[in-house]
């Protein structure tokens, strides 16, 4: 029984940045790259490893834009995303009901 | 994953939304200091407004006041904008402490967006006061503050403490009653401005502050 609610955790989320960046992106319509930086504190290359893995999965869009001549990139959740993100939630609570039976 | 390890992630998730969408470092200090200013600058003006009765305490307008009591009028100016501008660098640098120790940017997504709701209804109801001192129509210049401020705060309240919303409905029906009593302005400013924060304060401070 447990085993079963493992799995459907998503591996996608296994990794705790990966997860918050989701979290960020459902609480926000858009958000740009150093203030994600900035709020995870993180460095510019693990996050842009961790940007890149969620956009393979389509959990992510990247919306490249020029701010006068500074690049500035935004992220946005998509459906998919958002979705698997509300699904991982889920799980995360049953299994702290399960937990709390036995 | 042991139930404490989910309950963490659940935590660091709430946590993390709140942080990227809402700006949670205003201190409720702030809010009292404020307070204080706008209490001490009421007093002040009561007795400048005191020391010479002819004037605005009385219903006349303010362009006829303004022949024989510039001094008056342009120090009670002068409070307004020293009280203002202690309140904004008190509320700086206490925010400044507090994002620190929120682990939040003092100057990101959510300050910017938290300030630009505040200002547009503030620049507003200010452009207001200077057009209604120009035409003489001094007793809706406090009615005008607290509505306008109480406006600034509702807006502002999506990107911050919601509880700063009802602060604003207070600020906005102060000002709506002011409105009537006209010749009660100075009590209203110091209720509006120097009572409701100094109690909201505290209320903040004690909810949030730890």
């Amino acid at each position: 029984m447990n085993n079963i609610s493992f799995d459907k955790l998503d591996k996608a989320f296994e990794n705790r940045v990966r997860l918050q960046i989701m979290s960020v992106l459902v609480a926000n319509e858009r958000y740009d790259f150093n203030s994600l930086k900035d709020l995870l504190n993180i460095t510019d290359g693990n996050l842009a490893s961790h940007l890149k893995a969620l956009e393979k999965e389509e959990y992510i869009v990247v919306h490249k834009s020029f701010l006068g001549r500074k690049p500035n990139t935004n992220y946005e959740a998509t459906m998919k995303g958002k979705q698997a993100f509300k699904e991982h939630l889920n799980t995360l609570e049953q299994l702290i009901k399960l937990q709390k039976h036995t | 994953m042991e139930e404490k390890d989910i309950q963490n992630e659940l935590a660091s998730i709430r946590s993390i939304m709140e942080r990227s969408s809402k700006f949670i470092s205003l201190s409720g200090l702030s809010g009292i200091l404020a307070g204080i200013y706008a209490l001490i600058g009421a007093v002040t003006a009561y007795f400048i407004i005191q020391s010479n009765p002819t004037t605005v305490t009385k219903r006349t307008s303010l362009f006829e006041a303004w022949g024989n009591s510039v001094i008056i009028i342009l120090s009670l100016i002068a409070i307004a904008v020293i009280v203002l501008m202690a309140s904004i660098i008190t509320a700086i640098i206490l925010s400044k402490r507090q994002a620190k120790r929120k682990r939040q940017p003092f100057w990101g997504k959510t300050s910017q967006a938290l300030l630009f709701n505040m200002i547009t209804p503030l620049i507003t109801g200010g452009i207001l006061i200077i057009l209604f001192l120009y035409q003489g129509i001094g007793e809706y210049i406090v009615p005008i503050m607290l509505i306008f401020y109480g406006l600034s705060l509702v807006s502002a309240s999506n990107f911050t403490f919601g509880d700063v919303k009802y602060l604003g409905m207070l600020e906005i029906v102060l000002g709506l009653i002011a409105a009537c009593l006209p010749s009660y302005g100075l009590l209203f400013w110091a209720i509006g401005f120097g009572v409701l924060h100094i109690i909201y304060g505290c209320m903040m401070y004690l909810k949030y502050d730890k």
